[in-house]
């Protein structure tokens, strides 16, 4: 009886967003000429790449029931450990080595993002401490962290092909716009084909009755952590190489709210137990069209945060509308 | 005749094209206290629904009191007179019992509670009901009988001419349901009108005065209780006859496939030890509390065991957590089927495989392979759904359940545990687990039954277990196995306790 609505809900959930953002690509289109040029587009892919990355990890946590708010500041103090590694591998190295060093660095980066994830999944799933709680912990100390060893400034990298990483481009798309549809191949993979994205589901949708089947529910929500912690420290290599620094003060600042924001625009729940890849993608560009419009049409920046907020607040009314 | 209280004409209700409930056309008059049965979708529900303002009708009219009305919302309904109390109670645990009968209608005196003047209330309508409870008790506090009081309270706080009760003894004990049926009697003698949904038969037949039945959102028949059995009555449900319910049981061999020694889990059980043979069925009596649940719950490694061993094959094994139990074939299929049986918002595929999905993975899921293999239950078991990507939570409780029965046998369990695998489902579908079950033990599956209906128990063990506050009183067997002998064990009279 209720079989037929549940499908037409079903394919809403995937496609709203979708529809929503070529809604918004018309409307930038029409509202202005540059919009369209193929130099406009690649900078905004570029420029969502780095919360888009973030937003991948964040939607494993959010499927999961949980939440990641100190991604930002991870951002800032993985940054900073990923230049401050650099310099000292490239004196171990060798200038002749340059190149080895910056790979050195990026993993150091990565898996030092893995552990920060590790350390907010255990407070999590040992601890019993509330997501919500730990991580606005760790937002805390993080940032702390950064300030601490960077003495509130800038981590500056000494090399000069680091940069090159993160101006770079593949066939004419910047690096970190690849990573991102890289990343987000994967991880949708792994959500959709993989016996953890169907375990990832089921401890967010039930824990006990994810429990009674045997699945081992803190290790699942554990690994999400991690996972988050690994974006994030991909997010934080191409950032700090485009920029051949890392501010401790604004680095990855908000970024937790961008990637959250892109995971409810893209339809995934709050409250966990489903999700999809494909749409947190969609929601990262949608969030980074609306600010290059506004940007174009000459709106205040201190008004690009109010946009933001009506349509994410839009986007959730909508399904608690399709849900009902 | 009596007065007419309430009456339908021609009520229809629809659910996207589809007719749940056809052309209903009942009087229910003032004190009568009116049984619905039918099967697991048959539109009970839907109807009461309709009556308390949760649904509006697609078609027809509803009269109350001789006047007709359209019940726009629950509190339309309540304000007229009319309170459903459900399965599931609407109590706010941390709330006292006072504090729960008049949430949302305080009484305030100056803009303040009036307090007094509610436990003052509470406690007349306590005493009414003939019962002890104490308005300033927490609910969390009450057992489950006294939070059904407390909600027919609420109802009665409100000057309810009509009382729905949605399956109310499901969850009582044979005492309770006295209580409750002698509570029911006195409400009809002052005037109040009940409708009372229920899936026994035996207790339609003696409370109601007269009972329709339903089929497929069709009314069958309205009929004094007087002139129809309960034969009678499940034969007009499911529209045909019914034959035996329970499958001749079957021998089972003398191998123990599952020792239980001593086991204790801390302020729960005490000192437990039994054994299970292949092919047999051993099924778990006790009243609600005597642990039975808990001790599935220490075998399956969800509840830490204090001490004890178990065997499993001969072998000793460590079972800590459901991962442990599945590795050694123990499958066990939970009472609290949305608790912690399914998963609502996944499809049929999603949790026939939930378990079992290594076996359906290497590094990608195969995902033809886990859709044949659910086919394969949902023919088995005659799932009645559109599509195997239809979410469990648009099922009915009897397909949810086979749904839970597939989940749990996926992994080809040797020893299988059955938690109150029939409750709340309609006889059609307690038929189809019970063959089922028969079934597996001719397999030389290994089968514990736990079940509060003691027919059941009687009806399908080789032997029974009983127990008591967390000890085991007896084990019975041959003829033994009555209800009689089981009572004297489970309430202590009877046993080593």
């Amino acid at each position: 009886m209720a079989v037929e609505t549940s499908r037409k809900r079903f394919e809403y959930e995937r496609f709203g967003p979708l529809i929503a953002l070529a809604i918004l690509f018309i409307i930038s289109a029409i509202a202005s000429p540059y919009f369209l040029q193929v130099q406009n587009l690649l900078n905004i892919m570029r420029q969502v790449s780095y919360t888009g990355i973030i937003a991948l990890g964040m939607t494993f946590v959010i499927i999961s029931g949980g939440i990641d708010l100190s991604v930002g500041s991870m951002v800032a103090l993985v940054g900073g450990v990923v230049i401050l590694t650099l310099n000292w591998a490239m004196g171990v190295f060798g200038a002749a080595a340059e190149a080895w060093a910056i790979l050195f660095a990026l993993v150091v980066g990565i898996l030092f993002g893995a552990g920060l994830g590790a350390l907010n999944g255990l407070m999590i799933t040992l601890g019993k401490i509330a997501p919500f709680i730990a991580t606005l912990g760790t937002m805390a100390i993080f940032r702390s962290m950064a300030l601490y060893i960077g003495s509130a400034g800038v981590f500056r990298s000494q090399s000069n092909l680091f940069p090159e990483l993160g101006m770079g481009k593949i066939l004419e798309i910047p690096n970190p716009v690849v990573v991102f549809i890289g990343l987000a191949i994967i991880f949708s993979v792994i959500l959709k084909q993989t016996r953890y994205g169907r375990y990832l589901c089921a401890v967010g949708s039930n824990p006990k009755v994810a429990k009674y089947s045997a699945i081992k529910v803190n290790l699942t929500r554990f690994i999400s952590y991690v996972t988050v912690g690994i974006t994030v420290g991909f997010s934080a290599v191409f950032l700090s190489a485009r920029l051949n620094s890392m501010s401790s003060t604004t680095g990855g600042s908000n970024y937790e709210l961008d990637a959250i924001a892109a995971v409810i625009i893209g339809g995934t729940p709050m409250t966990g137990g489903t999700g999809s890849i494909f749409g947190t993608v969609i929601g990262a560009i949608t969030l980074g069209i609306i600010n290059n419009m506004l940007n174009m049409l000459g709106v205040s920046p201190y008004l690009q945060g109010t946009v933001k907020g009506i349509v994410i607040i839009g986007a959730v009314l909508i399904q608690r509308k399709r849900s009902q | 005749m009596g007065e007419v209280l309430i009456k339908t004409s021609g009520i229809a209700k629809e659910f996207s094209g589809v007719r749940v409930l056809d052309d209903i056309n009942i009087e229910i008059e003032k004190g009568e206290i009116f049984g619905i049965i039918g099967e697991n979708g048959a539109g009970k529900s839907t109807l009461v629904k309709i009556f308390s303002g949760i649904y509006n009708p697609t078609k027809g009219k509803l009269f109350f009191e001789g006047r007709e009305v359209e019940i726009k919302d629950p509190i339309h309904a309540k304000a007229i007179g009319i309170s459903l109390i459900p399965q599931e109670f609407n109590l706010i645990n941390e709330l006292n019992v006072y504090e729960n009968i008049f949430l949302g209608s305080e009484l305030t005196g100056k803009g303040f509670l009036a307090k007094k003047d509610m436990k003052k209330r509470t406690r007349e309508l306590l005493k009414e009901l003939e019962t002890t409870i104490n308005p300033d008790e927490k609910i969390e506090r009450l057992s489950v009988a006294q939070k059904q009081m407390v909600e027919i309270a609420k109802a009665l706080a409100h000057d309810s001419k009509l009382l729905i009760m949605d399956e109310p003894t499901t969850v009582l004990t044979q005492n309770e349901i006295k209580i409750l049926f002698d509570l029911m009697r006195r409400l009809k003698g002052r005037g109040v009108t009940i409708i009372y949904i229920s899936h026994k038969l035996k207790e339609v037949k003696s409370i109601c005065d007269r009972v329709m039945v339903l089929r497929d959102g069709i009314m069958i028949s309205v009929t004094g209780t007087v002139e129809l059995d309960e034969h009678e009555m499940a034969k007009r449900m499911v529209g045909r006859e019914l034959s035996q319910v329970f499958p001749e049981k079957t021998e089972p061999s003398e191998e123990v496939v599952l020792e239980v020694k001593n086991l204790s889990v801390r302020g729960l059980l005490k000192d437990i030890s039994f054994d299970l043979r292949r092919g047999e069925i051993l099924g778990f009596a006790g009243l609600v509390g005597a642990g039975r649940t808990e001790l599935a719950e220490a075998i399956i490694g969800i509840r830490k065991k204090e001490a004890g061993a178990m065997k499993v094959k001969g072998r000793t094994v460590e079972i800590k957590s459901p991962n442990d139990a599945v590795k050694n074939k123990i499958a066990y299929l939970s009472e609290d089927r949305q608790g912690s049986g399914i998963l609502i918002s996944f499809d049929i595929i999603g949790n026939t495989t939930l378990i079992s999905l290594p076996a359906y993975s290497r590094i990608l899921i195969n995902h033809r392979l886990e859709r044949e293999k659910t086919q394969k239950y949902v023919d088995k078991f005659n799932i009645r759904a559109a599509s195997l990507k239809t979410r469990l939570e648009f099922f009915s409780g009897g397909n949810q359940q086979k749904v839970s029965l597939a989940k749990s046998l996926d992994p080809e369990p040797e020893i299988f545990i059955f938690d109150e695998p029939t409750r709340g489902i309609d006889v059609n579908a307690k038929r189809e687990i019970y063959w089922f079950i028969n079934e597996l033990v001719k397999e030389g599956v290994s089968c514990i039954i736990i079940s509060s209906e003691l027919e059941e128990i009687i009806g399908m063990s080789n032997r029974v277990v009983v127990m008591k506050e967390g000890t085991l009183t007896g084990i019975l067997e041959g003829e033994h196995i009555n209800e009689e002998e089981i009572m004297l064990h489970a309430t202590g009279l009877k046993g080593v306790a």
